[in-house]
């Protein structure tokens, strides 16, 4: 087993029905609770705020209610995987660089960014050598500069390389 | 003949060299679009939509802006044949039934027939499709300039109940999709009393949660998740487009003319209805197969069984356009971006936009008649390039459309916090899609919540509370009696087995 550890469930089906519906109704709750505190009812001048979304959560509940029964139904014999521990290590291998990159835009700005996440993706999920990851994403950097700030003239976060350069 | 003129006044806008020039980006874009994993046609104008804002400003600028993301609509439509046709990967849902005979076909050496066949049946379905709303759109504008606030909810009851009852996921799973949607359109602030709701004290909630972000998130990087699970090695059929392929495939065509018509009527009517173009392909399909005197070869490489969903997919997909131009509700999440788009340059969709922006109104409808013909001669000549795009290597694709996608939800309100809400809209439609939960019905929700809330809202102040509004009258009524069908009709099956059994 230990070769083909990449096959083994991470999660089967019935957990992640369970654990989705279980989310939305959470969510449900919050919405119905918070329009019951801004006002659900009628005043002089119609339904207050709260009215539609109260009966939106409402209605959201009850499906995911009855969404949660069908997959406590599920038996254990028809639950199959959700998802493997090896295409889950995989989505998290592009998922968490996704989030580092969304992370430093705010320092790095957009495009030194972009620039950095795309040669890091290329050169560990793609096994590029580094020097063809590096110039892919430094080309496809300074496009993405062309196309924005000049062309349609969209100015994107801009970090200190930017402000080096003299283009920030 | 009112609408042959307005349409030749609309021909005479649309004829620019600069909205003919945005055209053709438009179409080169949208097959780019069509063709790439985890860029489709929603995401693909809801990333290009806020490019547009400067563009919708100039004088005549929002005919320009609606032209270039039609156009790339058209494109991508278009261009999920090529997927599904060379590498066996529909783009879309409703390419699916495309890849029965497509893909044998290719696999034969005869992708170019099929190729050619698809892209004519395309052409030929947009084709029946727009001549529909050239003449039918002002009709029911007319008509609906009477709706009222009852009417309007009826119209959006009627579309929401219609994805329950159409959809082929789980009925309570659509329902929870799109009450999801509802309630993250709720987000922000009230637009009938303008006061602030459910932001939780946090100022970035404070302008509700944007229906483009989820629009990338949820198809963008949903999609990018999803494919990279399957662990994406493109090997496809070669793809050659010569033109006696073409003259020899054209000569064999005429003869699927009942075939064709068929499946027209099949996609205008059902594309009407949300979530119709999906099952319009499968259903002409198999029509196409009941009714064909070669029914036991169909799977193994017809061209009838290439023509038949292709043009049901596509005269579904621009009549889709439709009720969106004439009632304010889309019937795709692409036309819900386009909608969404309207709504941003300042135009207001539904019966009036038919009076007070005429302009607008025919020089799209123009724009579609000249965009489905110059895709018709892009992808016939250009098929190998984009082929070819798909022999881009995942690794090198799959980041620059993260960043693409990043950018796209960074320019609607320049905010990173949306960036954010990408990332996490990408993991709830990953999750969705794998659990079946449909996205459709929550983007539609999301774009259309506030007008249905709106409309709920008004006509119940209208009636003091009493719902029999929705009942008031024959034209109401009947929308709303059909909407309840549509609602229950997932439990016809089960009550007519239970009926059987008994």
């Amino acid at each position: 087993m230990a070769e083909n550890s990449g096959a083994r469930p991470a999660l089967r089906y019935k957990s992640a029905e369970v654990a989705v519906a279980l989310i939305i109704m959470a969510f449900s709750a919050l919405i119905a609770v918070e329009s019951l505190r801004i006002g659900a009812r009628w005043t002089a001048d119609g339904p207050q705020t709260g009215f539609f979304p109260l009966y939106i959560a409402l209605i959201l509940g009850a499906a995911c209610a009855v969404n949660l029964l069908l997959a406590l139904r599920i038996k254990p014999q028809a639950n199959p995987t959700f998802v493997q521990v090896g295409q889950l290590k995989l989505v998290l291998s592009v998922l968490v660089p996704a989030a580092v990159f969304v992370g430093i835009i705010p320092w790095t700005g957009l495009y030194l960014a972009a620039v950095l996440f795309i040669a890091f993706f290329m050169h560990r999920l793609g096994n590029y050598p580094w020097w063809k990851a590096a110039a892919a994403s430094v080309a496809t950097g300074v496009v993405l500069f062309l196309l924005f700030e000049m062309w349609f003239l969209v100015p994107l976060p801009k970090g200190p390389l930017e402000r080096a350069l003299g283009v920030g | 003949m009112d609408e042959i003129q307005s349409l030749l006044q609309g021909f005479a806008v649309a004829l620019t060299l600069k909205n003919l020039l945005f055209m053709f980006v438009g179409i080169v874009l949208g097959v780019v679009i069509g063709v790439l994993p985890g860029l489709g046609g929603a995401n693909g104008v809801a990333i290009l939509l806020p490019l547009t804002f400067t563009l919708a400003q100039t004088p005549g600028g929002t005919t320009t802006a609606i032209i270039l993301l039609s156009c790339i609509y058209w494109g991508a439509l278009f261009g999920g044949a090529i997927t599904s046709i060379l590498f066996n990967i529909p783009g879309e849902p409703w390419s699916v039934a495309t890849t029965f005979d497509g893909y044998p076909m290719a696999q034969q050496g005869r992708a170019g027939q099929a190729l050619t066949a698809s892209f004519t049946a395309s052409f030929f379905g947009a084709l029946v499709a727009v001549i529909m709303i050239t003449f039918v759109s002002p009709i029911i504008a007319e008509f609906a300039l009477a709706f009222g606030p009852p009417e309007f909810f009826a119209v959006y009851l009627l579309t929401f109940c219609a994805f329950i009852g159409m959809s082929k996921e789980p009925p309570f799973k659509t329902l929870a999709a799109m009450m999801l949607g509802f309630a993250l359109a709720s987000v922000g602030t009230d637009t009938v009393t303008g006061t602030l709701r459910f932001n939780f004290g946090s100022m970035l909630l404070l302008n509700g949660f944007n229906f483009l972000v989820a629009v990338i998130g949820l198809f963008g990087i949903g999609e990018i998740l999803l494919s990279l699970e399957e662990g994406l090695a493109f090997r496809g059929a070669k793809a050659k487009i010569s033109p006696r392929v073409v003259w020899e495939t054209w000569k064999q065509l005429p003869q699927y003319w009942a075939t064709a018509i068929r499946s027209s009527a099949i996609g205008c009517f059902m594309g009407v209805v949300p979530g119709g173009a999906t099952p319009a392909s499968f259903m002409s399909y198999g029509m196409a197969r009941r009714f064909s005197r070669t029914r036991d070869q169909f799977g193994a490489g017809q061209i009838e069984g290439v023509v038949a969903p292709e043009v049901a997919n596509n005269a579904a997909g621009t009549s889709a356009l439709l009720p969106m131009l004439t009632l304010g509700v889309p019937g795709s999440p692409t036309a819900a971006v386009l909608l969404g788009g309207l709504m941003i340059w300042g135009l207001q969709p539904g019966p009036l936009l038919f009076a007070e922006q005429k302009e607008f109104v025919w020089g799209l409808i123009a724009s579609m008649y000249l965009g489905n013909l110059a895709g018709l001669i892009v992808v016939l000549t250009c098929v190998p390039l984009f082929a070819a795009i798909l022999r881009i290597p995942f690794s090198v694709i799959a980041p620059i459309i993260i960043v693409i996608c990043a950018i796209g939800g960074y320019t609607v309100n320049n905010a990173i916090f949306d960036v954010w809400m990408i990332v996490v809209f990408g993991v709830i439609g990953y999750a969705f899609k794998k659990l079946q939960y449909p996205l459709a019905p929550m983007v539609l929700a999301i774009v259309l919540g506030d007008q249905a809330e709106a409309s709920f809202r008004q006509a119940m102040i209208m009636s003091q509370g009493g719902l029999s509004i929705f009942f008031a009258n024959a034209l109401v009524g009947g929308m709303t009696v059909l909407a309840l069908v549509m609602l229950f009709w997932p439990l016809v099956p089960w009550v007519l087995a239970r009926l059987r059994s008994a």
